[in-house]
């Protein structure tokens, strides 16, 4: 078992049920295109990310964190009319980077989840960014503010959904 | 080299999931129909998430209809009493509307006009969006099987939504016109300049291609101007909420509130079929008001009968109608012995079948009146004799040229027949 940096202790390694492995990802990318029909306001969460986040860093486990990723970002690429391979490499980078810090730290408490989901929506964003606008030439306005606040709303969420989603880990 | 492999497994693992997604994206950006390249994906995710959208629409649907059709039924009887009243209203405006649409359809076949209309439309839910800011679009729970085709038009009964973009069995992607790869041809309603409305990063909607010299007024209402050949023309895209100057100065910077609301979308229409329609004067079926007017109307002599002082030739029926010749305005009088009408109504009786006894319209017509009783086409020709207009104590007055809309040019005698 690798060692946290912070407590010290012995940090847990989880896993989860194959209708939690599928059914969240799917749950989430559902929500995220139907609720902001109803809810426009929604479109600022990003629920594929924080599954993908939650996910890394309870698995540990980068090889499978990335693949996660790729995959959730895949599928929301799919839904859009864009280029596929937008969601889909930011995501992957998360996935692998959440993964990595999961392993590292303890990312058990509120605190540390809250300011790692900040940091990782802004990761995803310019990840996002650059490759929009590297690649597929496409014209984006990035304003800072409103990435901040969207990264703390999403923060805030995510808080709150890993204590949800908390009660799907099994013990390895 | 065993030891790096596993030491940098998880590094090695990233980069070739990074580089294979690159080198998708970089084939979906080369080929200009990435659509085709990546199909089966797509087809796969809206596949699996599109059932648990349609399957909750259902329900929320027919929860709601439940609970409105059958128990929440409160003021239903006072709003179907204000629903007849407006009905009435508006069947009075609808008698008014059809004369004026009618005199419209005789001009356009006049300038042999061809207009395009939505001849067919299929009612749409929309059942989800793409759940990200950076594309604009949403599902609707109608595919192939319903007969939606790409680049069909989406409306509401506001305005324009956007366009079919990707078409599966069951749904389709819309495309709507705030997202910053749309682009619909649109004219301004008053002062008739035309621009390209596009979507911006931020889901706004501008009026691009306006030169700066123009004037554009806020509040003023913009139509599609039908030069995309997807959105028929004339229908609302929303009205001008600022105008502003670009950094290069060249073209004016004109914010548009879309009419329809793009934010909450429920039921769309999808244009399945536009026709391109040559106006004719016999589309309507009927007898034509302009045919009957140029039996009526005094028509031009073959020579004019105007003596030095001596009274021209009456002719019975016509006698009323004094100022006809010198004012556009007056109604002639109808041979049947209906009572004329003496002044514009508000709303005008509704035309009927064979209108003989109708009153008729404003004389400003007779140009059109007289050119189209000359059409074989018609079957009407002109029974009315060459005569003169006469008034009780003043000299005989002779119907004046009148001058065609289509050529501008004065009708000639024979024209007139």
């Amino acid at each position: 078992m690798p060692i946290t940096y912070t407590s010290g202790e012995q940090v847990e390694v989880y896993r989860f049920s194959v209708p939690v492995t599928v059914g969240v990802p799917l749950l989430a990318l559902f929500l995220q295109a139907f609720v902001p029909l109803r809810f426009p306001f929604f479109s600022i969460f990003d629920l594929p990310l924080l599954v993908t986040i939650f996910f890394a860093m309870a698995r540990r486990n980068p090889v499978s964190g990335l693949l996660t990723g790729a995959l959730i970002g895949l599928i929301q690429d799919a839904l859009t009319h864009r280029a596929i391979g937008l969601y889909g490499i930011a995501k992957t980078v998360v996935g692998f980077g959440a993964s990595s810090m999961g392993a590292k730290l303890d990312a058990e408490n509120a605190g540390a989840r809250f300011l790692l989901t900040l940091g990782f929506y802004l990761l995803h964003s310019a990840v996002y960014f650059t490759v929009a606008r590297g690649m597929v030439s496409l014209t984006l306005d990035w304003s800072w503010s409103r990435g901040v606040l969207a990264g703390l709303a999403n923060a805030a969420v995510g808080v709150a959904l890993y204590f949800v989603l908390d009660r799907c880990k099994q013990r390895t | 080299m065993e030891t790096v492999l596993g030491r940098y497994r998880n590094l090695i693992i990233l980069v070739g999931v990074l580089f294979l997604q690159v080198l998708g994206l970089a084939v979906q950006v080369k080929r200009t129909s990435d659509a085709e390249s990546t199909r089966l994906i797509r087809v796969w995710a809206v596949g699996t998430i599109t059932p648990l959208e349609r399957g909750l629409i259902w329900g929320q649907t027919y929860s709601g209809n439940l609970w409105h059709n059958y128990f929440y039924l409160r003021g239903v009887r006072a709003e179907n009493r204000q629903l007849k009243e407006q009905i009435d209203q508006l069947r009075l405006e609808q008698v008014r509307l059809n004369q004026d649409a009618e005199q419209a359809h005789r001009l356009q076949a006049l300038l042999s006009f061809k207009e395009r209309y939505i001849s067919k439309t299929v009612a749409a839910q929309v059942i989800g969006s793409s759940g990200s800011d950076q594309s604009r679009s949403v599902y609707i729970d109608k595919g192939i099987s319903d007969g939606i085709e790409q680049d069909m038009a989406v409306l509401t009964a506001d305005g324009v939504v956007g366009k079919v973009l990707t078409v599966f069995p069951s749904t389709s992607l819309v495309l709507l016109i705030n997202d910053q790869s749309s682009g619909v041809g649109a004219i301004l309603e008053k002062s008739r300049l035309q621009g390209v409305l596009r979507g911006t990063p931020n889901g706004e909607v501008m009026l691009e291609r306006v030169m700066s010299d123009e004037q554009v007024a806020p509040g003023e209402t913009l139509l599609t101007s039908g030069g995309d050949q997807i959105f028929p023309k004339g229908l609302p895209l929303g009205r001008v909420a600022k105008v502003a100057g670009t950094d290069s100065g060249l073209f004016l910077n004109v914010k548009v509130k879309p009419a329809a609301n793009l934010g909450r979308l429920e039921e769309v229409l999808v244009v399945l079929a536009k026709q391109e329609h040559q106006a004719t004067a016999e589309g309507t079926g009927r007898v034509r008001t302009v045919d009957i007017m140029a039996q009526r109307l005094p028509s031009v002599p073959n020579k004019p009968a105007v003596s030095a002082g001596g009274a021209g030739i009456g002719v019975p029926g016509t006698a009323a109608n004094d100022g006809a010749a010198k004012t556009p305005t007056v109604k002639p009088q109808s041979q049947t012995g209906v009572k004329p009408q003496t002044s514009a109504p508000s709303v005008r009786p509704k035309p009927v079948e064979s209108d003989t006894t109708k009153p008729q319209g404003s004389i400003s017509m007779t140009g059109v009146a007289n050119k189209a009783a000359t059409n074989p086409a018609s079957g009407v020709t002109s029974a009315a004799p060459p005569k003169t207009v006469t008034a009780p104590g003043k000299p005989a007055i002779s119907r004046p040229k009148t001058v065609t809309p289509a050529t501008g040019t004065p009708a000639s005698e024979d024209d007139s027949h």
